[in-house]
C-alpha cells in the first residue's frame, strides 16, 4: 500500500499532498516538514530510499523519493511495495505530468494541482497502483478534458475570462513579443483547457 | 511578496536513464521542464518564466479558478499555520497577520454563498488548495456535497477531489453523500462513476462500505474495464470498513484474477495480495492460480506482486516453495528488469528460509542468490546496492556462512558516503561475526564511530556494537574484559542518547558474568573517579547514565574495590549533586554499601580511626543530598544519615557495628528474565476474569444474586485452596520446572562451547570457583585501551594452538604407535577458541511453573483482523451483501421462503445454537481438510514445465453450470429465481455477459471432455468440479458429523487404501474415484499399478490404446509415511445398479534390502447414492418439482434410528448427497440430482415412534426399487448399524 504521496519544492513547500489514511491538518503538515527534512538534507547521489517509519503509522514503512531540480516526489509505502517498482512509478507520474503539461514546471502544479491530482488519481487509487501504463492514462486523461469541454456549453465563457485574465498577469508575454516569436511562445503556454 | 520558483527539469541523458538535472544553470529564474527530449531545456538559454505576484493580486481576481487559487495560496504560505483554527473563527477585522489569507476566506464564503455553481466549484477548488497548505476546511463539508452533487463533470470531479482531501470517518455529513454516491455509480457516464469510485476510495467509512457494497460489486463486472478496475481496487478498502462483505465478494474477486484486461487483472492481483499479506493462511488454496498467473503473465508489475505474494505464502507450505524455486529461478536468469530480479531474489530467499529445515540441498539457489546481490552491491547505483545488501540480510539469518565469504564487500560498504547504506551494512555486521573475528569488527566499528559525524549515525554504530557483542547471550565473547573496556570507551562519546544503554550493559555483564566482576569493579571505580569528564554537560546527554551502573556495580560488588575509600570520597564529591535524580539516588544507596564494607574492613584489621574517619566522611558529606530537590534522593539520604549518626556514637562507645551495617545488604542479587512475570502462572482455581465483589447491578430486583455467589464461592474454595506442598511435592515440581526451562526460550540454553557451562539454578554453593587465566594481567592501571585486548587476544590465541599443536603432534605420535585412533583433521573452527576466562554467565531466573508459552502480542486494534476470513467456506444464504429493497418485493420468491427457515433457526434455544456452532466448526475444519487435500494434490504433483493444471473453477461457475444445462421446465424457475436473487450470494452469473460466458463454459466443458477421453488422469478441475458441490450444497444450517467421506478401501501392511467416489456434475453418467494411497511401511513404494475388471455397467477411463486388461499407473511415487491421492474416471451405463468391482494395486516396494513385487486386491463399490451429486435447490422451485407429477413415489419406515433428526439429516446430506431444501422441526424436504440429470425428491419425517422416510423421484428412476435406493444406507460405514434397519 503507498500511504501517501507528496510533492513539495526545495524550501519545503507542499505542492501537493494525497493522503492513503486519514490525518487532521495540522499532522499531515508536519508529516510533511519532516519528510522534507529527512529528505532535503541528503545528497544527490545517494539512495532514494528512506527508512523514515516514524513519521506514518508503523515502522515497516519507507519513504521511497525523487528528486527533480525544484521538486521532490515523495512516496511514502510499506513492505508490500517493491522499492524499484515504486521508483518507476514516480518516473511515469512525472513523464505524465509532463505529457499532460507540456513541459512541466513547478508552476503547472500551482495552478493546476487539481488537475495533478486528477492524473495522480489515474494512477493511483486509495494507495493501491491503478495504471502503470503511461499511454493509457493520458488516454483517460484526455477523455476527461473532452468530455468536460463538451460539457462546458455556455460556461466556457468564465474559462475564456479566466485565460485572458491569466494573460494579463504575467509578465513574460512582453518579453516573448521582444522575442518576436510569439506564435511559438503563446501555445506554449500552461494549457488553460 | 515575490516568488520565483527556480528551475527543475529532467533530461534524458544518452543512455537512455533518467538523470536528475541537479545541476540547473539558472537557479533563480525559472526553467520548464523538458522531459524526454533532447534539447533539454535545462541547458536551453532561453528564460522562461518569473512569476511575481503580490498579495493584493488573489485578493482581486473573483473568480477566475486556477489564477485565484494560485495567488492565494502564493499570498498565503507565508501565514503560519498555527493560526489556521483562529483565522477561521475570527471575523476578519480580527486577524491582523494575514490580512490577505481573511480577505481570501471571506471571499471563498462569500462565494459558497452564491447560487452559481460554477462558483461554489471554484471557491471549492480554493479551499482544497488551502486544505494542502494545512487549513482546516471541515466547516465547508456540506458545501463540497452541494458541488459533488453538481450534474456537470467538471464540478463532480471538484467536489470529489475536495472531499477525498478533507473528508474522513469524523465528517458527520458524509451519511448525506451515500445517494448522490450511489447515483454516480451507476451513472451512464463512464468517468463519472470513476469519479465518485475514486473519490470513495478516499473516505469510505463502514456505514458508505456496508451500503455500497453491492453496488461496488456489480460494477466489478461492468463492461468498461476502466470502472472494472476500479471497482476491483476499491474492493479493499470496503473490506477493511466492512469484512462482512468479503465473503460475498470473493468469488467474483477471485474471477477478477483472470479478466481479458491486464489492468483489470492486475488490480485484482492487487487487491488479493494486500489481503493475503494480513492472513495468508486464508489464500493459500490461490496459490495454484496465482502460479499460472506467474507462468504466464508477463506484466512486471504484476509479477512483482504475485511473486511478492509468494513469498509470504511460502512459509506457511513449505512445498509450495519446493515448487516455486523452478520458476523463479528461470526468472533470475531471464529476466532483465532489476525490479523483478530483486522481487524473485528475495522470494527465492524466503522460500530457503521456509525450507531451511527440511531441504538442505538447495545450495545452488542460495549461491545463485547471493552471486546476484553482490552484482546488486557492487553496482554503482545506490539504490540497487541498498537493496542488495538489504536482501542479503535476509540470507543470513538462516545461511550466515554463505554471506559471511563477503565480508570484505560488507565492510566496504561501511565506508560509503550514504547512511542508508552504511546502516544496512551495519545490520549485516550483526550476523556476520563470530568468535573469531569479532574484536576485529568491532575494531573497525569503533575506529567509525571516532570518525563519524552525525549523532544520530553514531548511535547507531553504538547500539550494533552492543548488539553484536550481547548477541545470543555474548555467545561471540571470548573475553569480558575486552568488552568492559569496550564499553569504557564508548562512555568517552560525546552526545550519545545511548547512555543508558551502555549501563544496561555494565550491569549485566557485572552481574551475570561473576569472574569479571573484579575487574568491572576496578573500571566502574576508575569511571566514578573521572565522573566530572563525564558530567560536564550532564543533562544534556545521556552518558550520564553510564554513572548509574558504575556506582551500583562498585557499590554491590565493593569486595572487590582495591581502595574502597577512595572510591567512596570520589562518590560523596559535590559534582554528584549536578546528576540527575535517579542517578544521585543509586549514589546515595551504594555509598552505604561501600560504607559497610569499609568498616567491615576496618574493624577486621582493627584499625578505629579508620572507621571513624569513613563515618566521619559519611556524616560530612551526606547532608548535601538531604537537601537535593529530587524526593528520593532526598528521603534515601535523610535516612542514611540518621543511620550514619547513630553509627557514630556507637563506634565512639567502641561497640563492633560493621556485621549489622553489612548485615543491611547480605545476599546475593540475582537477574531477573524481563519476562518472568509474566510468565507467573495463574494458580489453579483462581480466576483474574472473575469479579472479587459482585459489581453494583443496576436494577435493584436482582438481591437474590449476590447470596448465590456467595455460596457457590464457599463451596468452590477448600477445593481450589493450594495443597500445602510437601518436600516430595517440591522436589517433583523442582524436576518439572527444570523440563521446561530445557524447553523455555528465555532460558539460556548450553552454549556450543563445552567451557562455558550454565546454571539452571542459581545458587552460591552451585558457582564453581573461577580460575582466571594467568596470561591476562588483572591489574590495569587506569582506562585500559581495548585494542590491547585484541592483541592480547592474538598471543593467546596463538599461544593456544602452539600448545594444541604440540599436544596434537604427540597425539599424532602417540597414534603412529599404537595405531588405534583415526585421526581427524585439524580444522581451528570457532569451538577452537577457548576463552580468556572460564566464564560463568548467571541465568536469569524465572518463576516457578513459568509457562512456557511464548504468546505473541497481537494487536487488538489491528484493522487487518477483523479481514482473517476463512474464504473457502461455502457461502451460507444469511451471507448477503446488503441490497437496496423497495417496498414491491413481489418477484424475489426464494429469498423470502429461505427467511422464515432462517428466522426458525435462530428462535431455537440458545444450547442448540452453541452445539450448532460447534458442529459448524467441525464442518469448517472438514472443509479445510478437504480444500487443503485438493491444495496438497497440486503441490504434490511434480511440476509440468509450462502448462499448470487448470485452476479451480470458482463457485460461481458452478452454480452457473447447473443452472445453465436445464433438464426441464423446474430448472428454468430456478434459474428465475436465482437471477432474482440478484448479487445476494456471490454465486449470481454476470447479468451482462451471460451469454458469452455460458459459451465459454461450454466450450471448457468440450475442452474437458476431450481432455479425458484421451488422457486417463483426470485433469485436477474436473476433480474440483465434482468434489466442490458437495461442500457447496450442503445448507450452511445443516450440520455435517465430523467423519471423513472417504471410507477403507483395502490395507496390508505396505499401504492403505481409502477411497471417495463423486459424481461429476458435467459429465453425464461419469464419477471419479479418488483414492488415497498411505505408505505405511519404510520402505518406498515405486511403480504403482492399478488394474480394474470392468464390468458392463462401469468402466474405467483408460488412456487411448490401452486394452481393458492393462493396469493404470499411478502417477507418483510414495516415499515412508506419506499419502497422496490419485483419481479415476468411470462411465457408468445405469445408475440404477449399484456395483462392485475388483482391482488390484501391484506395485514395488523398496527399501535398504531390496526390492519386493506386492500386490493389494481390493473392491471398489459404488452404491446407488455414489450417483448423486449434490444439487442445492430453493423451495419454490421444489414445489414445482413436485407439483409437475412427472415424479414417482415410493416410501419406506425405519425403526430403531436412535440419533438425533438433525444428526440424520446431516448423515443424508453428508453421505448421500442430498440437500435438505426446507426443515419444519421434525419433517425435511431434502433434493438431490443424479449425474444422469434425475431429481430425487425426498421426504423425511419423524412420527412418533421413529422417523419414516419418503421418496418421490424421477420417472426414469421409476425402476429403483425403493429398497435399492434406500439400500445404500447399509453399505456406509458410517451410517450402518443405525440406519441398516432402514430397509
Amino acid at each position: 500500500m503507498i500511504k501517501a504521496i507528496l510533492i513539495f519544492n526545495n524550501h519545503g513547500k507542499p505542492r501537493l499532498s494525497k493522503f492513503y489514511q486519514p490525518y487532521s491538518e495540522d499532522t499531515q503538515q508536519q508529516i510533511i516538514r519532516e519528510t522534507f527534512h529527512l529528505v532535503s538534507k541528503r545528497d544527490e547521489n545517494v539512495c532514494n530510499f528512506l527508512e523514515g517509519g516514524l513519521l506514518i503509522g508503523r515502522s515497516d514503512n519507507k519513504l521511497i523519493y525523487r528528486h527533480y531540480a525544484t521538486l521532490y516526489f515523495v512516496f511514502c509505502v510499506d513492505s508490500s511495495e517493491s522499492e524499484l517498482g515504486i521508483l518507476d512509478l514516480i518516473q511515469v507520474f512525472v513523464e505524465t505530468l509532463d505529457k499532460c503539461f507540456e513541459n512541466v514546471c513547478e508552476l503547472d502544479l500551482i495552478f493546476h494541482v487539481d488537475k495533478v491530482h486528477n492524473i495522480l488519481a489515474e494512477m493511483v487509487m486509495g494507495g493501491m497502483v491503478l495504471e502503470t501504463n503511461m499511454n493509457e492514462i493520458v488516454t483517460q486523461i484526455d477523455a476527461q478534458n473532452k468530455l468536460e469541454k463538451s460539457q462546458a456549453g455556455l460556461a466556457r465563457a468564465p474559462a475564456c475570462a479566466v485565460s485572458a485574465v491569466k494573460n494579463m498577469n504575467l509578465p513574460e508575454i512582453p518579453r516573448n513579443i521582444n522575442i518576436g516569436d510569439i506564435s511559438i511562445k503563446v501555445p506554449n503556454l500552461p494549457s488553460f483547457k | 511578496m515575490h516568488v520565483q520558483v527556480g528551475a527543475w527539469g529532467l533530461a534524458r541523458n544518452r543512455a537512455g536513464a533518467w538523470g536528475l538535472a541537479s545541476s540547473a544553470p539558472v537557479p533563480r529564474k525559472a526553467g520548464l521542464l523538458l522531459g524526454g527530449r533532447e534539447d533539454s531545456g535545462i541547458l536551453s538559454p532561453t528564460p522562461v518564466v518569473g512569476v511575481e505576484v503580490g498579495p493584493g493580486v488573489g485578493a482581486s481576481v473573483p473568480c477566475c479558478l486556477n489564477v485565484t487559487a494560485a495567488t492565494l495560496l502564493l499570498g498565503a504560505e507565508g501565514i503560519e499555520p498555527v493560526h489556521n483554527k483562529k483565522i477561521f473563527q475570527d471575523s476578519v477585522p480580527g486577524c491582523r497577520k494575514s490580512s490577505t489569507l481573511c480577505r481570501c476566506i471571506d471571499e471563498i464564503k462569500q462565494e459558497l454563498k452564491q447560487d452559481n455553481i460554477a462558483v461554489k466549484a471554484n471557491a471549492v477548488c480554493k479551499l482544497t488548495y488551502l486544505q494542502m497548505l494545512g487549513y482546516d476546511i471541515s466547516w465547508a463539508a456540506f458545501n463540497i456535497i452541494e458541488v459533488m452533487s453538481a450534474s456537470k463533470f467538471t464540478f463532480k470531479r471538484i467536489g470529489y477531489l475536495a472531499a477525498s482531501q478533507s473528508f474522513h470517518e469524523g465528517t458527520d455529513v458524509i451519511m448525506l453523500t451515500t445517494n448522490q454516491i450511489r447515483k454516480d455509480l451507476s451513472s451512464p457516464s463512464q468517468y463519472d462513476t470513476g469519479v465518485a469510485l475514486t473519490g470513495l476510495s478516499c473516505f469510505v467509512t463502514p456505514d458508505l462500505a456496508r451500503d455500497l457494497a453491492n453496488d461496488i460489486m456489480t460494477l466489478m463486472s461492468h463492461t468498461k474495464p476502466y470502472i472494472r478496475k476500479k471497482a476491483v481496487l476499491i474492493m479493499y478498502k470496503v473490506f477493511l470498513k466492512y469484512p462482512e462483505s468479503l465473503r460475498p465478494a470473493f468469488p467474483r474477486l477471485k474471477e477478477k484474477l483472470e479478466d481479458p484486461d491486464p489492468g483489470v487483472q492486475s488490480a485484482a492481483v492487487n487487491v488479493i495480495c494486500e489481503l493475503a499479506r494480513r492472513n495468508p493462511k486464508n489464500y493459500l488454496s490461490l496459490a495454484p492460480l496465482f502460479f499460472k498467473l506467474m507462468t504466464s503473465s508477463t506484466n512486471n508489475w504484476v509479477l512483482i506482486k504475485i511473486i511478492k505474494l509468494f513469498g509470504a505464502l511460502t512459509p506457511l507450505e513449505p512445498r509450495l516453495g519446493k515448487k516455486l524455486i523452478e520458476p523463479l529461478t528461470n526468472l533470475i536468469h531471464s529476466t532483465s528488469a532489476m525490479s523483478l530480479l530483486y522481487e524473485c531474489v528475495n522470494t527465492v530467499i524466503a522460500v530457503l528460509i521456509s525450507l531451511s529445515s527440511g531441504m538442505p540441498n538447495h545450495s545452488a539457489s542460495i549461491q545463485l542468490c547471493v552471486q546476484k546481490l553482490r552484482i546488486l552491491i557492487e553496482d554503482s547505483d545506490q539504490n540497487l546496492k541498498y537493496l542488495g545488501l538489504l536482501a542479503m540480510s535476509k540470507i543470513l539469518k538462516t545461511h550466515p556462512k554463505s554471506v559471511q565469504s563477503h565480508k570484505d564487500l560488507i565492510l566496504q560498504c561501511l565506508d560509503d558516503k550514504d547512511e542508508s547504506i552504511r546502516l544496512r551494512a551495519l545490520d549485516l555486521l550483526y550476523g556476520m561475526v563470530s568468535k573469531k573475528n569479532l574484536m576485529e569488527i568491532v575494531k573497525k566499528l569503533m575506529t567509525h564511530v571516532d570518525k563519524a559525524e552525525g549523532t544520530t549515525y553514531r548511535d547507531e554504530l553504538l547500539t550494533k556494537i552492543i548488539d553484536i557483542c550481547s548477541q545470543s547471550n555474548y555467545q561471540y565473547i571470548t573475553n569480558f574484559e575486552w568488552y568492559i573496556s569496550i564499553l569504557v570507551e564508548l562512555t568517552r562519546l560525546e552526545g550519545t542518547r545511548h547512555g543508558h544503554l551502555i549501563a544496561a550493559q555494565m550491569l549485566d555483564v557485572a552481574i551475570r558474568v561473576k569472574a569479571i566482576r573484579k575487574f568491572a569493579v576496578s573500571q566502574m571505580s576508575a569511571l566514578l573517579d573521572s565522573a566530572h569528564l563525564l558530567a560536564s554537560s550532564t543533562q544534556r546527554n545521556g552518558i550520564c547514565e553510564v554513572l548509574y551502573a558504575a556506582a551500583w556495580i562498585c557499590g554491590e560488588f565493593s569486595e572487590h574495590l582495591q581502595e574502597p575509600h577512595h572510591t567512596l570520597e570520589a562518590m560523596l564529591r559535590p559534582k554528584v549533586t549536578t546528576l540527575p535524580g535517579h542517578i544521585q539516588a543509586v549514589y546515595v544507596q551504594n555509598v552505604v554499601k561501600l560504607y559497610a564494607n569499609i568498616l567491615q574492613q576496618k574493624e577486621q584489621a582493627r584499625e578505629a580511626e579508620g572507621a571513624q574517619a569513613a563515618t566521619q566522611l559519611m556524616v560530612d558529606r551526606l547532608p548535601q543530598f538531604v537537601q537535593s530537590a529530587d524526593l528520593e534522593v532526598q528521603e534515601r539520604a535523610s535516612c542514611i544519615l540518621q543511620l550514619v549518626k547513630h553509627i557514630q556514637k556507637l563506634q565512639a562507645k567502641d561497640v563492633p557495628v560493621a556485621e549489622e551495617v553489612s548485615a543491611l545488604f547480605a545476599g546475593e542479587l540475582n537477574p531477573v528474565a524481563p519476562k518472568a512475570q509474566k510468565k507467573v502462572p495463574v494458580p489453579e482455581g483462581l480466576d483474574l476474569d472473575a469479579w472479587i465483589n459482585e459489581p453494583l447491578s443496576d436494577s435493584e430486583s436482582e438481591d437474590e444474586r449476590p447470596r448465590a455467589v456467595f455460596h457457590e464461592e464457599e463451596q468452590r474454595r477448600p477445593k481450589h485452596r493450594p495443597s500445602e506442598a510437601d518436600e516430595e511435592e517440591l522436589a517433583r515440581r523442582r524436576e518439572a520446572r527444570k523440563q521446561e526451562q530445557a524447553n523455555n526460550p528465555f532460558y539460556i540454553k548450553s552454549s556450543p562451547s563445552p567451557q562455558k557451562r550454565y546454571q539452571d539454578t542459581p545458587g552460591v554453593e552451585h558457582i564453581p570457583v573461577v580460575q582466571i587465566d594467568l596470561s591476562v594481567p588483572l591489574k590495569v592501571p587506569g582506562l585500559p585501551m581495548s585494542d590491547q585486548y585484541v592483541k592480547l587476544e592474538e598471543e593467546r590465541r596463538h599461544r593456544q594452538k602452539l600448545e594444541k599443536d604440540k599436544r596434537r603432534k604427540k597425539r599424532k605420535e602417540k597414534e603412529k604407535k599404537g595405531k588405534r585412533r583415526h585421526s581427524s583433521l585439524p580444522t581451528e573452527s570457532d569451538e577452537d577458541i577457548a576463552p580468556a576466562q572460564q566464564v560463568d554467565i548467571v541465568t536469569e531466573e524465572m518463576p516457578e511453573n513459568a509457562l512456557p508459552s511464548d504468546e505473541d502480542d497481537k494487536d487488538p486494534n489491528d484493522p487487518y483482523r477483523a479481514l482473517d476470513i476463512d474464504l473457502d467456506k461455502p457461502l451460507a444464504d444469511s451471507e448477503k451483501l446488503p441490497v437496496q429493497k423497495h417496498r414491491n418485493a413481489e418477484t424475489s420468491k426464494s429469498p423470502e421462503k429461505d427467511v422464515p427457515v432462517v428466522e426458525k433457526k435462530s428462535k431455537k434455544p440458545k444450547k442448540k445454537e452453541k452445539k450448532h456452532k460447534e458442529k459448524e466448526r467441525d464442518k469448517e475444519k472438514r472443509e479445510k481438510e478437504k480444500k487443503a487435500e485438493d491444495l496438497d494434490f497440486w503441490l504434490s504433483t511434480t511440476p509440468p514445465p509450462a502448462p499448470v493444471p487448470a485452476p479451480a473453477p470458482s463457485t460461481e461457475e458452478l452454480s452457473v453450470n447447473a443452472i445453465t444445462t436445464p433438464k426441464d421446465e423446474c430448472e428454468d424457475a430456478k434459474t428465475e429465481a436465482q437471477d432474482e436473487e440478484g448479487n445476494a450470494e456471490g454465486q449470481d452469473q454476470d447479468k451482462k455477459s451471460p451469454k458469452h460466458k455460458k459459451k465459454k463454459h461450454k466450450k471448457e466443458k468440450e475442452e474437458r471432455t476431450k481432455g479425458k477421453k484421451k488422457s486417463k488422469k483426470q485433469p485436477l478441475g474436473g476433480e474440483e468440479a465434482a468434489g466442490e458441490p458437495v461442500q457447496n450444497g450442503a445448507p450452511e444450517e445443516e450440520p455435517l458429523p465430523p467423519e471423513s467421506s472417504y471410507s477403507l478401501l483395502a490395507e496390508n501392511s505396505y499401504v492403505k487404501m481409502t477411497c471417495d467416489i463423486r459424481g461429476s456434475l458435467q459429465e453425464d453418467s461419469q464419477v471419479t474415484v479418488a483414492i488415497v494411497l498411505e505408505n505405511r511401511s519404510n520402505s518406498i513404494l515405486k511403480g504403482m499399478e492399478l488394474s480394474v475388471l470392468d464390468s458392463l455397467n462401469a468402466r474405467m477411463a483408460r488412456p487411448q490404446g490401452s486394452s481393458v486388461h492393462d493396469g493404470v499407473p499411478v502417477p507418483f511415487q510414495l516415499p515412508p509415511g506419506v499419502s497422496n491421492e490419485a483419481q479415476y474416471v468411470f462411465t457408468i451405463q445405469s445408475i440404477v445398479m449399484a456395483q462392485k468391482l475388483k482391482g488390484t494395486l501391484s506395485f514395488i516396494a523398496k527399501n535398504d534390502e531390496g526390492a519386493t513385487h506386492e500386490k493389494l486386491d481390493f473392491r471398489l463399490h459404488f452404491s446407488c447414492s455414489s450417483y448423486l451429486t449434490t444439487t442445492p435447490c430453493y423451495s419454490d422451485a421444489f414445489a414445482k418439482l413436485l407439483e409437475s407429477g412427472d415424479l414417482s413415489m415410493s416410501s419406506v419406515k425405519v425403526d430403531g434410528i436412535r440419533m438425533s433428526f438433525q444428526n440424520l439429516l446431516a448423515k443424508i446430506c453428508f453421505h448421500h448427497h442430498f440437500s435438505v431444501v426446507e426443515r419444519v422441526d421434525s419433517c425435511a424436504s431434502m433434493y438431490s440430482r443424479s449425474i444422469q440429470g434425475h431429481h430425487i425428491c425426498l421426504l423425511v419425517k419423524k412420527s412418533l415412534r421413529g422417523p419414516v422416510a419418503g421418496g418421490r423421484k424421477d420417472r426414469l428412476l421409476d425402476s429403483l426399487p425403493a429398497q435399492e435406493l434406500f439400500g445404500f444406507w447399509s453399505l456406509s460405514p458410517a451410517a450402518s448399524g443405525r440406519l441398516g434397519a432402514l430397509r
